[in-house]
């Protein structure tokens, strides 16, 4: 069974966000870039999987332009074993819907009966491609899970979802899409050796014009500002007695 | 312009976030009707009388209880001809489906969606919520996440007339196994008044009970950090912040919550924020109307002995 880990290019999550005003963007020149911390979370369980000897092969694929090789890279350091980059000319930010298409011409092509990736993106915050790559498939879906656990004979899965009122365990049959929260595992760190070792792993370039898929935007972004938090006054209490009477006194209790 | 409200039903309630998306539901169009996908017919009655809405459409199966994406963005998208607008309140119900119904339609969904600017003009944040777009759909049928604490929560009042669509319910490749339900007694999270959070500075599950018994004091729900859930002191459902729960109460009062951007994303539109912390550099500290520096359990002690 393959397992195609689909990954994005992120801002460092610690880093904070700051605006062009010019191009009405997010400034992201000269910015630390990081693999998106969900999509870590998604290739260190689909080589958990591997590990436990349910998979034949792991492959990341990733779309964006060139300096997108060296998340893929990443992944390979962490121990996938090839990689896909469909390339754009340019930096698009394009929009689940087209990723999806984008995704799901390549895992048409590969032949995956098994989809690992992220819930979101902690740029864009949409929480949508995987479900939406699962509609364009008709693919099972599992979104925010927190357990994974494959049937003996690999013919479906058995996943707990983190949902709003608790926990929901469901069984999904293969093939199938799972869209993985923060508690199912924790990622591993790519060793020297295995950051060697991935420089000369497979990494297949596909350009994204080849593959006639329609990416203008649905959605345009017309601004962009920071939103800032109001201003506090960061008043110093001293205890309890203080701290409720202020709270009377700002109308909160 | 029709807009087509999916319900979200917990327990027997229609929840909160779903009043929010009537409401933005009436700012897009005047003829607003509601979905629900459910197991019980009686809970069209509660939908029904909702101020706003016109026509409550009731698919009813035993297997809609635990409804699948799969299923439920079928059904859906099969009802949504002769609608140009798809609405529901954000949570981890409506992001389930509603990307599927975009892909079935093929749509561009909107997440999150805190202010509407017009038709087809909406404001929804980036970069757990520091960055804030404008965004244009130039989509023919629009889908929408609405925040439920940007929105008024449509009161009742409203008496929608019932109508059960007669549908095949689709074969699903998923099914529902259980759910372990968190059930409390407390305010729910996400409409609370008040909010007490604790964070990784309680530093075990049992200390974490004292941030609970805290909340019964002063009515208020119970809220957690990341860190919090991931070391165990309480289950996922309580996490505020950019991947958990999105909050705005009168005040929330932020126990050992040092303040990481992720966090602060989901409570910075709080009226007032206390920050109980003995490190005063905290970022918490730094957003917050009153602080405390104090040591965590002391504050605590004090404030039960009130």
């Amino acid at each position: 069974m393959k397992i195609i880990i689909p990954i994005k290019r992120v801002l460092d999550p610690f880093t904070q966000a700051r605006i062009d005003k010019q191009t009405q963007s997010v400034d992201l020149t000269n910015s630390k870039m990081a693999m998106n911390p969900f999509c870590e979370i998604a290739v260190e369980e689909a080589l958990k999987i591997q590990e436990s000897g349910h998979a034949t092969e792991t492959i990341a694929v990733s779309i964006g332009a060139d300096k997108t090789i060296d998340t893929l890279r990443n992944a390979l350091a962490m121990g996938v074993d090839r990689a896909i980059f469909v390339r754009t000319e340019t930096e698009l930010n394009l929009q689940p819907l087209t990723l999806g298409k984008i995704l799901s011409a390549i895992i048409k092509k590969e032949g995956a009966d098994l989809v690992i990736m992220g819930k979101q993106a902690v740029d864009n915050d949409n929480n949508q491609t995987g479900q939406i790559l699962s509609g364009l498939l008709d693919y099972s879906i599992g979104t925010f899970i927190s357990k994974f656990k494959l049937s003996e004979d690999n013919n479906s899965v058995e996943v707990c979802r983190e949902i709003d009122t608790g926990i929901e365990t469901r069984n999904l049959k293969l093939p199938a899409i799972v869209t993985v929260d923060l508690r199912l595992n924790e990622p591993r760190y790519a060793s020297l050796p295995n950051i060697m070792k991935a420089r000369s792993k497979p990494l297949e370039t596909v350009e994204l014009s080849s593959l006639d898929i329609d990416t203008s935007p649905r959605v345009k972004v017309l601004g962009v500002e920071e939103s800032g938090s109001k201003d506090r006054a960061a008043k110093q209490i001293y205890s309890a007695n203080e701290l409720f009477e202020e709270l009377k006194q700002l109308g909160a209790m | 312009m029709s807009t087509l409200v999916l319900i979200e039903l917990n327990s027997d309630q229609v929840s909160a976030n779903t009043r929010a998306a009537v409401t933005a539901a009436k700012l897009l169009s005047n003829k607003v009707d509601a979905l629900i996908l459910t197991n019980n017919s009686n809970y069209a009655k509660s939908v029904s009388s909702i101020d706003g809405i016109d026509t409550v459409k009731l698919i009813t199966d035993d297997s809609l209880e635990h409804v699948s994406s799969e299923v439920a963005s079928k059904l859906v998208s099969d009802v949504m001809d002769g609608y140009q607008y798809l609405v529901a309140g954000s949570s981890t119900f409506s992001k389930n489906i509603l990307p599927r119904v975009g892909a079935l339609l093929d749509v561009q969904p909107i997440s999150d969606v805190c202010e509407i600017k017009s038709s087809n003009t909406f404001v929804r944040p980036l970069y757990a919520g520091n960055i804030m777009a404008t965004v244009e759909s130039i989509d023919p049928t629009i889908i929408l996440t609405v925040r439920s604490t940007s929105f008024e929560h449509a009161p009742d009042g409203g008496s929608a007339s019932i109508e059960q669509l007669t549908v095949d319910i689709p074969k699903s490749n998923s099914s529902f196994v259980e759910i372990q339900e968190s059930k409390s007694e407390r305010p729910e999270l996400t409409t609370a008044e008040r909010i007490v959070s604790g964070g990784r500075g309680l530093g075990s599950k049992e200390n974490f009970e004292l941030i609970e018994k805290l909340a019964d004091k002063l009515s208020a729900a119970v809220g957690a950090s990341r860190a919090a859930v991931d070391a165990g002191f309480i289950s996922n459902d309580y996490q505020v912040g950019q991947t958990g729960k999105v909050v705005a109460p009168k005040v929330y009062i932020a126990v050992g919550i040092s303040g990481a951007i992720q966090h602060l994303a989901g409570m910075k539109d709080s009226q007032v924020i206390v920050a109980i912390n003995n490190d005063p550099d905290a970022p918490m500290c730094r957003m917050a109307d009153l602080v405390w520096q104090v040591d965590l359990f002391e504050a605590i002690d004090d404030m039960l002995k009130h």
